[in-house]
């Protein structure tokens, strides 16, 4: 099995940022049968047979979140693309974005159109200027060919897309979250329910995607809701793009067909381990899935059900690859430190857990690690997750207890030996932490 | 003195008025682009920043601070002409982005999070930047570097150095 390539077909041509290489490729063909040679209701059921799942993380199903909105209610209805892509190990969405932006306004509009939304809001994160560009650059281009605006096509149809500048909140990424940053609030989730379809921006319908799930919608309507299906398994629909990172022969973005077996993605297309080292682990979907070991990754599949049945996630598809030099206890650290920052503080649990977390882990590894540590933290873990407003103590958690659980011995013999201590390194990061925490 | 938006800033936001409800709701989403619009102008948000964009966007001071503080790319003090922003998250790390950050302090003379005495140079470590296949990843102000060693930041640094 090679690369399949539908989103990213043509991605790394010269000029295929502008929309006329995009037409030349046959970009904007999905949307003129959407609109005029499909209702509504075929294209809802497209996408239903597609199996398209959301790429943001939880993979939920796109068509039965479509059906969530009444397309005849009246008032206002947003359509929003999660471009805040902070998840550590992912950097698929930017590729998209730089590159390729006409795709997903293409899928954008079809989705508004399908839904009867009126107004797109792309939220980008803010250290994204120049996919920020890159996008806002695009849009005018799709508006001034009658894509975007007013009577689009002539069908009557009318919908306005606007790019969004977030300004540095890993949290921001969660959409209920994402919404209140746009309302020009603190970037908090909400409680859920009500759900986007029903309370979403500015208290209306709102349907929120990643980039890449919308990025899929165009060839899915152009080639058909079953050809995209069988490209995957019968669960696990279309394609995924996986980017792969760390110590890998060659890392980068790539397009598989989901339920690629992993061994043929890592070995044949990704290279493998960098300088034919062993390998120790892997992070299968970003760093808020639980670390996978060698032997678990024995005929693991790279679609939903297969990861899951390993134990961990499939996530964003963001690979991280820990070669056998890797110091578990560094890594561990490392993701913590991220978690503690990031946390939005609006739930105790939470916001005083990553704290714990983060000083409990940060004294195993400055060599001052207690024998109950370990735990303490498994303790800890069983009153965060289930008494949060969002999905980010679990996000945390069940990842550290995989480094804890699969690690221990190396935990250990921090524990025991302190047997890293670098001292002056170490405290250098402690001041920067200091820093950077304040 | 008090803050106000330049000409060009002025432009820049009304072109983001345009995108939001003309309603208080669609007022009050315009206090993160005002934000990004002052800090391009001035450089840092400081209190007549907070007090103008309340002002502009109908909304109170307090909240503007609030949302000021939450998002940590909003600085609230002068930063040096180069901001150097290392990425040392998980990939980058692995890369040797945390050895990069360190020695790359040590030789510019300051501390994590400081700025050199000419006021050319802030080094801050920052969370993944999205770029983690080409890791390490420095952003510098708006642009992003990467596969960064020590000798390529110490050429950039170099570079910065010398431009005017
Ligand atoms: C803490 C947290 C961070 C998230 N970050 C992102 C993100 O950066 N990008 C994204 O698309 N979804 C992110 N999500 C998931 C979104 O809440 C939402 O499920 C997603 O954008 C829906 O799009 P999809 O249906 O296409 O997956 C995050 C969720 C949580 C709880
Ligand atoms: S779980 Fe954490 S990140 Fe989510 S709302 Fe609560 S404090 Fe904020
Ligand atoms: S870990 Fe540094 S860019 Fe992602």
């Amino acid at each position: 099995m090679a690369e399949n390539k539908v989103i990213l077909d043509h991605i790394d041509d010269a000029g295929e940022q502008a929309i006329e290489a995009y037409q030349a490729h046959g970009g904007y063909k999905g949307l003129e049968k959407a609109m005029k040679q499909m209702t509504p209701a075929q294209i809802l059921d497209e996408i239903k047979i597609s199996n398209l799942r959301g790429r943001g993380g939880a993979g939920f199903p796109a068509g039965i979140k479509w059906s969530f909105i009444k397309r005849d209610a009246p008032g206002p209805k947003y359509l929003i693309c999660n471009a805040d892509e902070g998840e550590p190990g992912t950097f698929k969405d930017r590729k998209i974005m730089t590159s390729k932006p006409h795709i997903i306004i293409e899928g954008m509009i079809i989705a508004a159109y399908c839904m009867g939304l009126d107004t797109g809001y792309i939220y980008i994160r803010g250290e994204f200027f120049e996919p920020y560009q890159a996008m806002d650059k695009a849009i005018e281009e799709a508006y001034s060919k009658g894509f975007l605006g007013k009577n689009i096509l002539g069908t009557g149809f009318n919908f306005d897309l606007h790019t969004y500048l977030g300004a540095g909140a890993y949290i921001c990424g969660d959409e209920t979250a994402l919404m209140n940053s746009l309302e020009g609030k603190r970037g908090y989730p909400r409680l859920k329910p009500p759900f986007p379809a029903q309370f979403g921006l500015y208290g209306r319908p709102t349907t929120v995607h990643n980039v890449e799930t919308f990025a899929a919608v165009a060839p899915i309507i152009a080639n058909g809701g079953k050809w995209y299906s069988e490209l995957g398994t019968p669960k696990s629909g279309g394609t995924k793009l996986f980017g792969i990172s760390g110590h890998v022969e060659r890392p980068g973005v790539y397009e598989l067909s989901l339920g690629t077996p992993w061994k043929e993605f890592f070995e044949d297309i990704a290279g493998g381990v960098r300088g034919g080292k062993k390998l120790k682990a892997i992070i299968p979907g970003g760093s808020s899935t639980p670390v996978l070991l060698p032997h678990e990754l024995e005929g693991m599949l790279l679609d939903y059900e297969s990861i899951q049945s390993k134990g961990s996630m499939l996530g964003t598809g963001a690979v991280i690859v820990f070669d056998e030099t890797t110091d578990m206890v560094k890594v561990a650290y490392r993701a913590m430190k991220f978690y503690a920052h990031e946390s939005c503080g609006q739930c105790t649990p939470c916001r005083e857990g990553c704290d714990w977390y983060y000083d409990i882990l940060g004294r195993i590894y400055h060599g001052e690690g207690r024998i109950e540590d370990l735990d303490t933290l498994e303790d800890l873990a069983k009153y965060i997750g289930p008494n949060t407003i969002c999905a980010f103590g679990d996000a945390f958690v069940t990842p550290m207890l995989a480094f804890i659980r699969k690690f221990r011995s190396e935990f250990m013999d921090y524990i025991e030996k302190g047997k890293y201590g670098l001292q002056a390194v170490l405290d250098a990061e402690k001041k920067s932490e200091e820093i950077n925490h304040a | 003195m008090a803050f106000s938006f330049n000409e060009s800033s002025m432009n820049e936001f009304h072109k983001w008025g345009k995108k939001f409800p003309e309603n208080p709701e669609g007022r009050r989403s315009l206090v993160i682009p005002a934000l990004w619009i002052s800090q391009w102008q001035n450089g840092y948000i400081s209190k007549d920043v907070v007090n103008y964009v309340a002002e502009i966007t109908g909304t109170e001071p307090l909240h503007v601070w609030g949302v000021t503080t939450f998002y940590t790319m909003f600085k609230r003090e002068k930063t040096g002409k180069f901001f150097l922003q290392f990425c040392t998250n998980i990939t980058c790390t692995l890369m040797g982005a945390d050895q990069i950050f360190v020695n790359t302090c040590k030789k510019l003379g300051i501390k994590p999070g400081e700025t050199t005495s000419d006021g050319k140079f802030t080094a801050v470590e920052v969370e993944c930047l999205g770029a983690c296949g080409s890791s390490p990843t420095l952003q510098v102000n708006d642009k992003y570097y990467t596969h960064m060693t020590e000798s390529e930041v110490e050429k950039l640094i170099a570079e910065f150095r010398g431009a005017k």
